[in-house]
């Protein structure tokens, strides 16, 4: 019997399969119960991590590849997983076993008097965290059947970056956000999400379809419902094979107006697969990830491991890093206010890093310290008025100047803005940034006061309504005049739809996540600037 | 931390060579001078060992997660001792690689910039 739930769509896309609860206990890794077989899961994920980096030496600058080498050469040894092997044969499960044996080894480290032996447990971090991501993943690589459908209350990223998606598949989650991490990974990977679905996850049972562009799950379709489906995947499949041969051509206008494409990221894990080449940089660092997926605030060295190396990425193209952007619908406990009214209108993004300086002082050294290795640029989120812009280059500013004192390397990157409340984007003639980046999602939820995520004004929400479009000229154009960048990195930015009528307001940089550059450059290919299909009414 | 582990004990058939070398780079034995030291212990057959003090403990050279526990500092002496076939030869290769600060054979005996 066919039965259909109305969610919202995350992220487009249409998938057919079986249903797959992934429900809390099949999340973590399930021990095999085995000393020989767990001894195996480790030795897998050893020279599983040996191949990543390895990899990542061959694609890395000679600076970058001798500090790779150094966590090769202890990866090889196999003095560090000694004990870990050990705890086995005694009837520890291998991810336990692991962490502990490392955490022993980085607390060596971390005694050290010398700050050099110090600063390298951030190697040793980066070890453990690599193998253990290997020994979860293959877990539940093989609890997961290739292209099904993932049905959870809700998904934490790296559950969703454990499970195998290169055959297809798609995620259903019954409660969830269209602006969450997970979501957003959906977009990046190209994976079809519906989120929001308000069921019991016991009754998603059997196959199903789902079309995440209407934001509908039909559980055990009838052949009305599997024939539309069997026509949108064909049309779907033609414009998979345009669009990705299109991600690795330049972005130009049918007029000869080159755009600039760049990639909005939200985990650095995502750009393991990905070719550089196919983007002029990095638009968005979301650096949200780091403060969510470990215990506690990420150090001074973890943050600068994780930047250096996406700099690195880059080689050279612009990585625009934003400074940590919680608050609002990303709380993070013990840093976020609790109980504030209504978190969008209180202490989030900038708001919150200047109100706890020792945080933000933190990442601005780690990212002065990355800048050192690659065209990295800084990124304020939810900038209102001048002054808080001046407070953090004044921070910036000062502790560049203390590790430059300290004899470490480090400068000042360049400093921008995000243009995403009104009151920035009314007054950006105002503001002595070096750069702008319109955040055309929170921008329109505040312009238009209409929520993404409240599906009854959702469509009050759009981001190509006149009003906005009319903001996005006003700030290109005070972007012109004051000669910096301006780009727009909200989900307007990779939406073949609105692409035409950004080009229109003067925009030449759009920052989008990886899966939609192809259908992107498709989309600019086909607009011509020299008679814009639909001019946008600017009364003057 | 764990101390070094008691290594093996050293075949008694060969005859055993020491050598003593002061660490003069300014960093010590950090990251990269480790993996070049062991790099260069893997390529003698030798048995090879490194100490604080001619009474040990002794740590096998060949391994970069033992040298890295050392956290030798600039300033210390380190003694090495090397059994079997190519001992003197490896003694001797290691010696000079500490004594020119860790640089390559054919590099100017600048110290190398460090991570």
């Amino acid at each position: 019997m066919e039965k259909r739930y109305a969610g919202r769509p995350a992220a487009p896309g249409i998938a057919l399969g079986a249903l797959f609860p992934l429900t809390i206990g099949t999340c973590a890794r399930v021990p095999s119960g085995s000393a020989e077989s767990e001894a195996d899961a480790l030795r897998s994920a050893l020279n599983a991590a040996l191949v990543d980096l390895q990899g990542l030496i061959a694609r890395s600058t000679e600076d970058a590849a001798a500090i790779l080498e150094f966590q090769v050469a202890l990866l090889e040894d196999d003095v560090l997983a000694e004990p870990a092997f050990s705890a086995i044969a005694a009837g520890s499960v291998a991810d336990h076993a692991w962490l502990r044996a490392m955490h022993e080894e980085i607390a060596g480290y971390e005694a050290s008097d010398d700050e050099y032996f110090r600063a390298r447990a951030a190697d040793l971090y980066d070890i453990c965290d690599r193998v253990l991501a290997h020994l979860t993943e293959s877990a539940i690589e093989a609890s997961v059947p290739p292209g099904a459908i993932v049905t959870a209350q809700d998904l934490a990223p790296s559950r969703f970056l454990a499970i195998d998606w290169s055959r297809g598949g798609a995620l259903a989650l019954t409660a969830g956000s269209t602006t969450s991490h997970v979501a957003m990974l959906a977009r990046s990977r190209g994976i079809p999400a519906v989120v929001g679905l308000g069921v019991d996850l016991s009754e998603l049972a059997g196959e199903a379809l789902v079309d995440a562009h209407r934001g509908v799950l039909i559980v055990n379709p009838g052949p009305a419902a599997r024939a539309q489906f069997e026509r949108d995947a064909k049309t779907a499949a033609t414009a998979r094979t345009l669009s990705s041969a299109a991600a690795l051509q330049p972005a130009v206008t049918a007029d000869g107006t080159p755009i600039k494409i760049m990639l909005n990221i939200a985990d650095p894990r995502e750009l393991a697969d990905l070719d550089s080449a196919i983007c002029d940089g990095i638009g968005l660092v979301r650096t949200e990830f780091l403060f969510h997926d470990r215990h506690g605030l990420p150090d001074e060295e973890q943050q600068y491991s994780i930047y250096r190396r996406m700099a690195e990425w880059s080689q050279g193209r612009p990585v625009v890093i934003r400074t940590l952007d919680a608050g609002g619908d990303k709380p993070i406990p013990g840093l976020t206010p609790a109980g504030e009214s209504n978190p969008f209108l209180g202490v989030r993004g900038l708001r919150l890093s200047l109100a706890h300086p020792d945080v933000f002082r933190m990442q601005l050294r780690a990212l002065a310290r990355a800048a050192m290795h690659g065209n990295v640029k800084i990124m304020l989120p939810m900038v209102t008025r001048p002054h808080e812009l001046a407070m953090a280059r004044g921070m910036l500013d000062a502790e560049v100047a203390a590790l430059t004192a300290a004899g470490i390397p480090a400068r000042c990157a360049s400093l921008g803005i995000m243009i995403e409340v009104p009151a920035a984007a009314i007054a950006a003639d105002q503001f002595d940034a070096e750069f702008f980046s319109i955040g055309s999602n929170d921008l329109t939820q505040y312009v238009a006061a209409a929520g993404r995520d409240i599906g009854a004004v959702a469509d009050l929400a759009d981001p190509a309504q006149p009003a906005m479009l009319r903001l996005y000229r006003w700030v290109a154009e005070a972007a012109r005049a004051q000669h910096i960048e301006v780009s727009l990195c909200g989900d307007a930015g990779g939406d073949p739809r609105v692409i035409p009528l950004l080009l229109a307001t003067g925009l030449r940089t759009l920052s989008m996540a990886p899966a939609l550059v192809g259908g992107a450059k498709l989309a600019v290919a086909a607009v011509d600037l020299r008679s814009p299909a639909e001019p946008e009414p600017w009364p003057r | 931390m764990t101390p070094p582990a008691p290594s093996d004990p050293v075949p008694k058939t060969n005859a055993m060579h020491t050598g003593s070398v002061l660490l003069t780079n300014d960093v010590g034995l950090h990251a990269r001078p480790s993996v070049k030291l062991t790099q260069l212990a893997k390529r003698f057959s030798a048995h090879i060992e490194f100490a604080r003090a001619t009474t040990g403990p002794w740590a096998d050279a060949k391994s970069p997660v033992k040298v890295m526990r050392f956290k030798a500092a600039k300033g210390e002496t380190l003694h090495f001792r090397a059994s079997g076939a190519d001992a003197t030869e490896a003694l001797a290769a290691i010696v000079a690689l500490v004594e020119r600060g860790f640089t390559a054979e054919d590099e100017e005996s600048a110290q190398p910039p460090q991570a």
